[in-house]
């Protein structure tokens, strides 16, 4: 059996005591970042990047892996606890967790979520495991115009996700390809849009991104509420452990999360999102059982679907990320960033040249979801603590490890300069109404994209009807234009601006 | 005319400056043809479409109707200020300024200059417990980043250290 010949080769390369350290030095740092109120995935990852430089590129990643899940985790129980999604794909895990948190059902709410994130994410670890290698062999078959149109649809996988007016978030994906582009142009060595700044022939730095748009935009937003919009759960957190009739309502809510959730992961753009979503919907859709709480009112099966659903599909969108080297969402786009920092450039290529890098990280990620349980569940207590630390004491800190870890990426203060900037750019979206999480995508895939274009037309001498010609590259630019169709019908449109209200 | 959505009509008008401006840029740079870009190629067509959008955008935020306006409401001008300027000046003091000749002042300076600063966004401030949260921040920061991931930072001022 190949799979488990690779799985063992990755098991063997992640169990050494050093790199299971790392991995569990990631989760908890992860977790204890995350978990603090306003502070999404996204801005988490970005803050503790700095804490991996200076380990060697598989310790590194496996420690990335921690710091994913905890901050994943963390997420989720500031949602349950706290009423505050982190992230768009745990609004829906609100609706009935933080319901069961008033009604003093918190603890069986955090397992839950925990316990259905981590069966799911062993299935999406096996699926992961399964599906790379022969989807890499399907990526070798691509040549630039797939590449090209497969960002397309990714890209517009990512909007038609997103919450909020669809032509703002094309607008800040178009923003976001074109500030990758800030730098020197690979091809004719111009520096495009540096001002004769040096630093900026490099390109922007995308942890300067990250932590001004999502870190100190999202402060400045906090301080200027006021004090009573943040509701803070307090009260004592009784009985951890779900009890049997739980068990019951929860187990076929988890799997029903993990299928929908891996299946729905692969798709390039938002996948866990959008599982999140239809698990929970299909849970409501399904008949209560006698004596079952209502949705909307903490029905645990609210919370395990989606939660599930969101692990499972986190797990599986490494697979594009990983075979095809293009970041199916924000957090993976940091992955991606986070990479070639140690100079890993995520393809095809990386399982075949470096396998126990790939097989490493995947083996990781299983055990990145087993520290989680391991931790997280005794720890709750712990936690909840933390939510308790009042916001004046947490913002300055943020300030600071953001200040310090963006110095530390290029050891200069001109990237202190830039996530200064940056941070009243992510003030001045938020103002605008408009969503930031598009903007770190299209920054990644800007430049990817210019080249791959770039080299499709050299290819075709110019004529652009090469992307409709090639099978491959048409049926996925097709795929595209039908997501797009189909959010456009007005049906589907409804149905869409209701789900992202209802909470 | 009536603007219908402001948040969107002043979104609108920042992608069409940026696109412009983008696509302005761009020809600064040789643009080329299809079969051999130039550096100014990608750019100039990204800023054009951005600025497409953004007028689409504008249009949509005159014409069709929100509730209540959708305004942008009142800009959080005091915290916007002190965490910008917190995150400026801990810039400033831990490397310095050559331009007008400022020595760098080093982390530990730095941090507590920005827990300072930063601090006064909040509504409440007490002088004596950011005082405690920097010492904290200022320790905890020392050794997890200086002693423990080995990060090279300036820590103390640069005429102590020499």
């Amino acid at each position: 059996m190949d799979l488990l010949n690779n799985l063992a080769l990755g098991f063997g390369v992640a169990f050494t005591g050093q790199n299971l350290i790392y991995a569990f030095v990631g989760c908890l740092l992860g977790t204890l970042i995350g978990v603090l109120p306003g502070i999404g995935p996204v801005a988490t990852i970005a803050m503790l990047l700095p804490a991996t430089y200076a380990l060697p590129p598989v310790a590194a990643l496996i420690m990335l892996a921690g710091i994913y899940y905890g901050a994943q985790y963390g997420g989720s129980t500031t949602a349950i606890l706290v009423n505050l999604p982190g992230e768009s794909s745990s609004v829906v895990t609100v609706i009935d967790g933080y319901q069961m948190a008033r009604k003093g059902r918190a603890g069986p709410a955090l397992a839950a979520a925990g316990l259905g994130s981590f069966f799911a994410g062993c299935v999406g670890t096996l699926i992961l495991a399964a599906f790379a290698p022969p989807l890499t062999e399907v990526a070798f078959k691509f040549g630039p115009a797939e590449y090209f149109s497969l960002m397309i649809l990714g890209l517009i996988g990512a909007v038609v996700l997103a919450s909020g007016s669809l032509l703002k978030a094309v607008a800040m994906i178009v923003l976001g390809l074109l500030m990758g582009l800030v730098g020197t142009d690979v091809n004719s060595g111009v520096a495009r849009f540096s001002f004769d700044i040096p630093e900026l022939t490099d390109g922007i730095g995308f942890v300067a991104i990250a932590m001004g748009v999502f870190g100190y935009g999202e402060i400045i937003t906090n301080l200027a509420q006021s004090d009573e919009d943040r509701e803070v759960f307090t009260a004592k957190v009784e009985g951890l452990f779900p009890t049997k009739e739980d068990f019951r309502n929860m187990i076929p809510a988890v799997l029903r999360g993990t299928a929908l959730g891996s299946a729905l992961g692969i798709l390039p753009g938002g996948g866990a999102l959008l599982a999140a979503f239809a698990a929970y919907t299909i849970e409501k859709k399904t008949k209560l059982r006698p004596g079952e709480v209502p949705f909307g009112q903490g029905n645990i099966r609210g919370v395990a679907a989606p939660e599930a659903a969101n692990n499972a599909g986190a797990q599986t969108s490494f697979i594009p990320l990983l075979t095809l080297g293009i970041p199916p969402n924000a957090v993976m786009a940091l992955m991606v960033g986070a990479m070639t920092i140690h100079n890993i450039q995520p393809g095809p290529q990386v399982m075949t040249s470096n396998p126990e890098l790939f097989w490493g990280l995947i083996a990781s990620m299983w055990i990145g979801n087993a520290m989680l349980i391991i931790l997280n569940l005794p720890l709750i207590g712990i936690w909840i603590k933390l939510l308790t630390v009042p916001y004046r004491w947490l913002f300055p800190s943020i300030v600071l490890f953001c200040a310090i870890g963006v110095y530390s990426t290029n050891n200069n203060t001109f990237d202190i300069w830039m996530v200064g900037g940056f941070g009243f750019i992510g003030y001045l979206f938020n103002k605008l109404g408009v969503e930031p999480a598009p903007l770190l995508l299209g920054f990644i895939l800007g430049p990817m994209m210019e080249e791959n274009l770039r080299r499709a037309l050299l290819l075709s001498r110019g004529d652009w009807s090469v992307f409709v010609t090639r099978p491959l590259s048409a049926g996925l630019l097709a795929a595209a234009l039908l997501l797009l169709i189909i959010v456009l019908l007005p049906a589907v449109k409804n149905k869409r601006e209701e789900a992202f209200v209802e909470d | 005319m009536k603007i219908k959505s402001q948040k969107d009509f002043f979104a609108g008008l920042m992608f069409m400056v940026v696109g412009v401006a983008f696509a302005w840029g761009a020809t600064t740079y040789s643009v080329g043809s299809g079969a051999r870009m130039g550096p100014g190629y990608f750019p100039l067509m990204l800023g054009i479409l951005l600025a497409l959008i953004g007028s689409v955008i504008t249009f949509k935020a005159l014409v069709v109707e929100t509730e209540g306006g959708d305004k942008i409401g009142a800009w959080a001008w005091k915290p916007l200020f002190f965490i910008l300027a917190a995150n400026f000046l801990f810039g400033i003091l831990l490397g310095g300024l050559p331009s007008i000749g400022l020595p760098a002042m080093g982390m530990i300076l730095g941090i507590y200059a920005l827990v300072i600063i930063s601090s006064l966004a909040g509504n409440e401030f007490s002088l004596k417990g950011v005082l405690g949260l920097s010492t904290i921040l200022a320790i905890g920061s020392y050794l997890a980043f200086v002693v423990l991931l080995k990060l090279q930072f300036p820590v103390w001022p640069s005429f102590i250290t020499g």
